[in-house]
C-alpha cells in the first residue's frame, strides 16, 4: 500500500483492536511485548475487567505503516491467553475516552471555562483559587477539540485514558465456547 | 485416577512419566534440588547429566527432531535457566516441540534480587510458544499437561515452565488431568479450504515447482508429500529443514534452494509460474530480495500457522491446516482436475530445468587440488555413512553446515538435523547426543566446524559417560569460516578476528575426554580415517579433518540480492 493511499483513509492507518484475554498474570506483558518486537506502534492500550471475572478486555489502537492489520490480528491470536481478537470496523463501534485536564488560571476566568466545559458536556471536578480541573469523556476527536480550545488558558497537566470500544448491535467478542 | 498426596517436585516427575518421557537432559543446582531428589527415586525416567544447560537444551532438540516427540530439558534458577535461553530460542525459530523446566527461588524471595534469581519467564516470553510461572502447587499437573500439549500441537514449539522452590516442596493432591481446556488456543479455521481453486492452479501451471519446508517433518507428512509430489510431477525444491521431506536422490528433487542453494534450484524457482509451498515460511535465506522473488509465480501456501500466510509473500490461495490431513485432500482435488482436464504437459519445463541441472551442477573441484576440499570430505563421509542405511546427520552452523546441506543427499525423513532459524553455533555435538539417545541403532554423524565445535565441546564428557558412538567430523579450516567468507567478499579481505589458532589439538582433546581422536591432513589419509571413525563403536569419535583454509561456499546469493543473482558455482 503506498503512503498516499494510506493517508487518504478516514482513520489514517490506525486500527482499533478489541481483545478478550484470560485474566492472568503477565498477559499485558505478553501482548505489549508482541507489539514491540514485531514493530507495531501502539497509539493507546487500555485493559480492564469484563462481565466475566475470568477474562479481561483490551482495546488497542495500533498505527501501522506498511503491514496490513490482518498480520497483527493473526500474531495476537497466537498468544495462548488471547481468547479472541478482532479489528473493530470504523463506524461499527462506539468508542469513548476519558480525559482529566488541569488549567492554571485566575478565578476570574472560571466562568468562561465553565461555559466551554458545558459546550463539550464536560465537568469541573476540582476548583482552587488559581486552578481548576475538567473531566471530559467522548471520542478522541472530541477530546482533541476540547484540548485545543483549552490550550489558550494554559494547560498544567493532562491525562487521557486511551480508547475503550465496543461493537454496535448484538454481536459480542466472546466465542460461544466460553459464554 | 485416584488422588495421591505428593510434593510439587514429585508431581513434576510423575507428570513427566505420565507424558511418556523416557529421556531428559539437565543439570541440578541449589534451587531445583527437590526435583532432582524426586528424580532419584524414579524408575522410568532416564536423566542425562550434561556439563552445561545449553547442551541439555540442544540435546533435547536433537531428541525431538529425531523422533517427533517432545524433548525435555531442565535447569536450576538464575544461570541454570539463562543458559537454557539459547536452545529455547533455537527451538522457537525451528518450531521444535520442547518442554523446558526450571526452578526459581522461593516465592518470598522473588523480586528481592536473591542469590541465583532471574526473571526467567520474563526473559523467555518472546522466545517461547508459551511459558508459565507456577505459583500454586496444585497447578503443577495441569500446567505440565498443557505444556506438553501446547509444545506438540499446532505449529510445535518450546514451552517453558518455571516453578519456585517452595512450590516444589509443598504437598498437593495429585491428579493428572485427562484433557486440556485452553479457551484461546488453536481457534478453528474459518471457512472451507479453497482446495478446488488450488488444484485448478496446479492443473493450469506450465512451470510449477513444489517448495518443501520443515513443516513436512513437524507434520510427519512424509508419505503424503511423496505421493503429492509424484502426482504433480513438478520439480521439488527444499529448504534446509525441508531436507529429508522428499528423497534428494529422486529425479524430481533439485535439493536445497536459497542463499547457498544450487543454481539450478534457484533458477527453477525464479522462473516458475506456480509455487506450491508446503510447511515453509519464505525465510529471507530462501527468497533473496523479496520484491524480485519468483516474479511470475502464483503461490499456493499450505501451512498450519495462519500468521505465516502472506507474511512475506502474498499467497494466491492460502490453505491453513495440518499438512498430514489437508494435503491428501488437495491431492484428491488435483487428481480430479487431472482426470477431467488431462494431466498438464511439463515436458518443456523439465527440459529447461534439466538443462540448468546439467550446466550448473554442484561441483567439487578437487582435481589438482593439494589440500582436502571440505566438499570432498562431506561427500566421502556421506557415501560411506549412508551405505549403512541407518545414518543420521547433524551439523554446527557455518560453512561446514552449508557444505553438508549441499553434498549430504538426504533420502530419509529426520535424517538431516540442524539449527536453521536461529543459526546456533555449537549445535552439533549436543544434537548428536540427543539423536543417539533417541535412536540407539542409528549411525549418528556430526559435521562440524572448528569454531562451532569449540562452543560446546565440554560435553564430550556426557557422550563418553553414556558411551554414545557419535562420530563428529570437524572440517577444520582454522577460521570462523562463514564470517571469513563474508569478509573476503564484502569487507575487502579484512579478516577481523576470524582466524582461529591451531588450538586445541582435537586428537589430544578427544583422548583427554577418553574418546577416540583421529586426524586427516591429506587426501590420501581421508578415506582410511573416515572408515576407521565409522567403524569405531567404543564411545564418541572426533575426527579432525584439515581442509583447504580459503575454500568458500558457492554458489552464493549475497544478502539482499535477487535469488538468481548468484556468485560462483558456474
Amino acid at each position: 500500500m503506498s503512503a498516499e493511499k494510506t493517508e487518504t483513509l478516514a482513520n489514517g492507518n490506525t486500527h482499533t483492536l478489541s481483545l478478550l484475554v484470560e485474566n492472568k498474570f503477565g498477559v499485558l506483558q505478553r501482548v505489549a511485548g508482541l507489539f514491540s518486537r514485531r514493530g507495531y506502534n501502539i497509539e493507546s492500550l487500555t485493559v480492564g475487567p469484563t462481565e466475566n471475572e475470568a477474562y479481561s478486555r483490551m482495546t488497542i489502537v495500533v498505527r501501522l505503516e506498511e503491514k496490513p492489520v490482518e498480520h497483527v490480528v493473526r500474531q495476537v491470536q497466537k498468544l495462548v491467553p488471547v481468547v479472541e481478537v478482532r479489528e473493530l470496523k470504523p463506524h461499527d463501534f462506539v468508542e469513548r475516552e476519558l480525559m482529566l485536564i488541569k488549567i492554571k488560571t485566575p478565578e476570574k476566568n472560571h466562568a468562561e471555562l465553565r461555559a466551554i466545559a458545558d459546550t463539550y458536556e464536560a465537568q469541573i471536578v476540582d476548583v482552587s483559587p488559581d486552578a481548576l480541573m475538567i473531566e471530559a469523556t467522548g471520542t478522541a476527536a472530541k477530546l482533541d477539540a476540547l484540548e485545543e480550545r483549552l490550550g489558550a488558558y494554559g494547560i498544567q497537566e493532562l491525562c487521557r485514558s486511551g480508547r475503550i470500544a465496543l461493537e454496535r448491535g448484538f454481536k459480542t467478542l466472546a466465542p460461544p465456547t466460553i459464554k | 485416577m485416584a488422588k495421591e498426596k505428593m510434593t510439587g517436585a514429585e508431581a513434576v516427575v510423575r507428570a513427566l512419566e505420565l507424558e511418556g518421557v523416557d529421556v531428559l537432559f539437565g543439570m541440578p543446582g541449589g534451587t531445583i534440588l527437590p526435583i532432582y531428589d524426586a528424580l532419584f527415586r524414579s524408575e522410568k525416567l532416564r536423566h542425562v547429566l550434561v556439563r552445561h544447560e545449553q547442551v541439555g537444551g540442544h540435546a533435547a532438540e536433537g531428541f525431538a527432531q529425531a523422533t517427533g516427540r517432545v524433548g525435555v530439558c531442565m535447569g536450576t534458577s538464575g544461570p541454570g535457566s539463562t543458559n537454557l535461553v539459547t536452545p529455547i530460542a533455537d527451538a522457537y525459530m525451528d518450531s521444535i516441540p520442547l518442554v523446558a523446566i526450571t526452578a526459581n527461588v522461593s516465592k518470598p524471595l522473588i523480586g528481592t534480587d536473591a542469590f541465583q534469581e532471574a526473571d526467567i519467564t520474563g526473559i523467555t516470553m518472546p522466545v517461547t510458544k508459551h511459558n508459565y510461572l507456577v505459583t500454586d502447587p496444585e497447578d503443577i499437573p495441569r500446567v505440565l499437561k498443557e505444556a506438553f500439549y501446547i509444545a506438540r500441537t499446532g505449529r510445535p514449539g518450546p514451552v517453558h515452565v518455571d516453578i519456585p522452590k517452595d512450590v516444589l516442596n509443598m504437598t498437593i493432591d495429585f491428579e493428572y488431568p485427562e484433557s486440556v481446556h485452553i479457551p484461546g488456543y488453536l481457534p478453528p479455521v474459518r471457512g472451507e479450504p479453497r482446495l478446488t481453486e488450488a488444484a485448478g492452479l496446479v492443473r493450469s501451471a506450465s512451470r510449477p515447482v513444489i517448495y518443501l519446508g520443515g513443516g513436512v517433518r513437524h507434520a510427519n507428512a512424509f508419505a503424503e508429500v511423496f505421493e503429492f509430489c509424484e502426482l504433480v510431477g513438478a520439480p521439488v525444491v527444499t529448504t534446509l529443514h525441508g531436507k529429508g521431506a522428499f528423497p534428494e536422490t529422486h529425479r524430481q528433487c533439485l535439493g536445497m534452494f536459497g542463499m547457498h542453494g544450487s543454481r539450478f534450484a534457484n533458477y527453477t524457482i525464479q522462473d516458475s509460474d506456480l509455487i506450491v509451498a508446503l510447511g515453509a515460511r519464505f525465510d529471507d535465506r530462501v527468497t533473496g530480495k523479496l520484491s524480485t522473488f519468483a516474479p511470475e509465480a502464483k503461490i499456493v501456501h499450505l501451512d498450519i500457522d495462519p500468521a505465516e500466510i502472506s507474511k512475506l509473500v502474498t499467497a494466491t490461495v492460502p490453505l491453513v491446516g495440518d499438512l498430514k490431513s489437508l494435503l491428501p485432500r488437495l491431492a484428491a482435488e488435483v487428481r480430479k482436475a487431472f482426470e477431467e482436464r488431462g494431466k498438464p504437459d511439463l515436458a518443456a519445463w523439465w527440459k529447461k530445468v534439466e538443462a540448468w541441472r546439467e550446466k550448473y551442477p554442484l561441483r567439487i573441484k578437487q582435481e589438482g587440488e593439494k589440500y582436502i576440499l571440505p566438499q570432498t570430505a562431506v561427500q566421502r563421509i556421506w557415501e560411506k555413512a549412508s551405505a549403512s542405511g541407518r545414518a543420521l546427520v547433524t551439523t554446527g552452523v557455518g560453512e561446514h553446515q552449508m557444505w553438508a546441506a549441499q553434498f549430504w543427499k538426504t533420502t530419509k525423513p529426520r535424517e538431516f538435523i540442524t539449527s536453521g532459524g536461529l543459526g546456533t553455533m555449537g549445535f552439533c555435538l549436543p544434537a548428536a547426543i540427543g539423536m543417539q539417545l533417541a535412536r540407539p541403532d542409528a549411525l549418528v554423524v556430526g559435521i562440524d566446524g572448528d569454531g562451532s565445535f569449540q562452543m560446546t565441546l565440554q560435553d564430550l564428557a556426557t557422550a563418553r559417560d553414556h558411551d554414545l558412538p557419535v562420530k563428529i567430523f570437524i572440517l577444520n579450516n582454522l577460521f570462523l569460516g562463514m564470517v571469513r567468507q563474508w569478509q573476503e567478499l564484502f569487507y575487502d579481505k579484512r579478516f577481523s578476528e576470524t582466524p582461529l589458532s591451531d588450538c586445541p589439538d582435537f586428537v589430544k582433546l578427544a583422548e583427554a575426554y577418553k574418546c577416540k581422536g583421529l586426524r586427516a591432513r591429506t587426501l590420501e589419509e581421508l578415506d582410511g580415517v573416515i572408515d576407521e571413525a565409522l567403524a569405531w563403536n567404543d564411545g564418541p569419535c572426533i575426527v579432525d579433518i584439515r581442509v583447504k583454509r580459503q575454500e568458500k561456499v558457492y554458489p552464493m546469493v549475497p544478502a539482499g540480492a535477487p535469488l538468481n543473482d548468484m556468485i560462483g558455482g558456474e
